[in-house]
């Protein structure tokens, strides 16, 4: 599988594009502080009074927002949430879906259609809105955007988890351990849950930019934390200060391209991935 | 779906009925006395138990009744379907615009499968996708707003204009100068989706009997693509659709917000940050409804347009 892994990427550029995009964040992530020249929260002055509007030069990078706080220092931070969150909610995602998909599928009968009720249930409940009155509910955190996540995303991988292990239960290996006396779950969880686990990291990694993606949305609505720096914070900072009419497109823009960056490193990856799970699909 | 739509009203009735504090903090002056905030309780229903409440609220909601809001005191049902046009315009322009251009472009790039063509094509495809609404909607404002003053900052009519009704508003040409932006902004968005299924389903059909069998009776590759195979591939295209309506309606929220366009999203935003629980608890309830409903008559399309589906479940 390892050695896999690197032919697809040797032979994917799109693969190994998005793997170098999630480095770099990662590294940017880690050295945020050596890397970031001011604290992303503090108001800034100079010689001039507060260093507000500043535009981009050798003294700020990226120049400075309305409130004077340093742009370039707040992306570099930013990575740090967007990389949280994305990768909670990846954690989150595959997690529930799995064990979901693992006792529905292999237990069957009411359990399983109680189970695939709810999932239905899940699915007629509207994502952006719901996270919006769950940060109201539980207060503005970035984890409401993982809870969220996890509570409406399940029935997707949840459900193809269940047909997976559906096919599964009925081969003779199962029949010999059940056999042999192993409990269920022990069959379940050792001899049923390595075959699933390629299904659940595709499913992760989907949801890591829907996670990306919702934090940001929900930041700019303004229902996110505002003592952590998010690239959807920025974005909203930017926005409600008039950026817009004052043409500031430094400020706004970044933010996005590092969104627009590690979603679609996240969509590069999942692709180069399903060739390894599915690899008929190359032609 | 009745089943799921009840089940979604209970789950939303109690979430609301949950949240810390109480649901008059914000309707209630520090001016009031005892009496008055009495008053208002019973008015509104709070003196009575949970339970007694819930069932008030389901029987008032099959009967139309949303409640009253808390901020400007009239019923949050009125309030829903003075906005709700604003929004089934935005998200029905948009999603025929970005189907109509995913549609052909999807099976376009199906055609030019292993060309350079593709290899530029699907990338920015997946970056549109990738790219937050509201900021591409920042980026629309700040440069044909703001800088070009081509299209007006957002709203659905200039300062001061009023429209009288909703067909008044639809005969009225600013209208839909400030419908573009917004608009176009979703359908960017919203166009990846369509693109990438009708291409990998024109993919697939490509590779059947029935389009070998017509290579061989010798017609042109435009019949076989347009007669025979996108037919085909736009079955699950249709049902991406219907499911799509339901999707947007959700998605709306933040599209609404930047351009100030008056529709149910931006109404919830508004109730939520406001904590006027009545309309924000009508607002999500009408939202989940459009995406039950959209999610079942996808489900019915999909037996009707599909008959092997139905066929597939029967054996």
């Amino acid at each position: 599988m390892v050695k896999n892994l690197f032919n697809v990427l040797k032979k994917d550029p799109y693969a190994l594009t998005g793997v170098l995009i999630y480095l770099f964040f990662i590294l940017v992530a880690i050295f945020a502080d050596l890397i970031a020249p001011n604290d992303p929260l503090r108001i800034l002055f100079n010689s001039g009074g507060l260093a507000r509007n500043i535009d981009p030069g050798r003294e700020f990078l990226l120049g400075t927002t309305s409130n004077g706080r340093d742009i370039f220092s707040q992306l570099v931070y930013g990575s740090r949430n967007a990389l949280y969150v994305g990768l909670t909610a990846a954690l989150a995602v595959a997690l529930v879906g799995t064990i979901v998909g693992l006792i529905s599928g292999y237990f069957g009968g009411w359990l399983d259609n109680l189970i695939m009720r709810c999932a239905d249930i899940t699915l007629g409940i509207p994502f952006l809105p719901f996270v919006i009155v769950l940060a109201a509910f539980l207060g503005p955190s970035s984890w409401n955007v993982v809870i969220a996540i996890s509570i409406l995303l399940w029935p997707n991988s949840g459900r193809v988890i269940r047909s997976q292990v559906l096919s599964l239960r009925e081969r003779a290996y199962i029949e010999s351990a059940k056999v042999s006396g192993c409990s269920n779950f022990r069959i379940i969880f050792i001899h049923i849950g390595p075959n699933i686990l390629p299904l659940s990291f595709l499913y992760g990694s989907i949801a890591i930019g829907w996670a990306i993606l919702t934090e940001a949305s929900i930041s700019f609505l303004g229902f996110g934390p505002s003592d952590v720096i998010s690239w959807g914070f920025m974005l909203q900072d930017a926005y409600s200060s008039q950026a817009l009419s004052l043409g500031a497109y430094f400020w706004f823009i970044p933010p996005g391209i590092c969104i627009v960056l590690m979603v679609v490193a996240g969509f590069f990856i999942c692709r180069g991935y399903e060739e390894i799970l599915f690899p008929r699909i190359k032609n | 779906m009745l089943f799921v739509l009840g089940a979604v009203a209970t789950i939303i009735f109690f979430m609301f009925r949950l949240m810390p504090g109480s649901p008059l903090t914000a309707f209630i002056g520090t001016t009031f006395t005892e009496e008055q905030h009495d008053l208002l309780v019973k008015k509104f229903g709070l003196d009575k138990s949970l339970f007694e409440q819930y069932l008030l609220f389901i029987s008032n909601t099959l009967q139309g009744n949303l409640g009253l809001s808390f901020t400007y005191n009239k019923p949050v049902m009125g309030m829903i379907l003075e906005v709700l046009p604003n929004s089934i315009i935005l998200t029905m322009f948009s999603l025929m615009i970005a189907y109509t251009f995913g549609i052909i472009v999807g099976a376009y790039l199906a055609w030019k499968r292993a060309t350079w063509v593709e290899g530029i094509g699907i990338p920015v495809v997946l970056i549109t996708r990738s790219a937050p609404e509201f900021w591409l909607g920042m980026i629309a404002l700040a440069l044909f707003s703001f800088q070009l003053d081509i299209f007006p900052a957002g709203g659905t009519s200039a300062p001061g204009h009023i429209y009288y009704n909703t067909l008044d508003k639809l005969l009225d040409p600013q209208f839909y100068h400030h419908l573009i932006l917004p608009s176009l902004v979703l359908a960017v968005y919203l166009q990846g989706l369509p693109l990438l299924l009708m291409r990998s389903n024109m993919l697939e059909v490509m590779q059947e009997d029935f389009i070998f069998m017509s290579k061989m009776k010798g017609l042109s590759s435009w019949t076989i693509v347009i007669k025979h195979a996108a037919r085909n591939a736009l079955l699950p295209v249709a049902t991406a659709f219907t499911l799509g309506v339901g999707f947007a309606f959700g998605g709306n929220v933040v599209i609404e917000t930047v351009f100030s366009w008056p529709g149910l999203g931006r109404m919830l935003v508004f109730a939520v940050s406001s904590s006027d629980y009545p309309l924000a608890q009508g607002t999500f309830l009408f939202l989940a409804a459009i995406l039950i409903f959209m999610n079942f008559l996808a489900d019915i399309l999909y037996l009707f347009l599909d008959p092997r589906v139905s066929y597939k479940t029967r054996n």
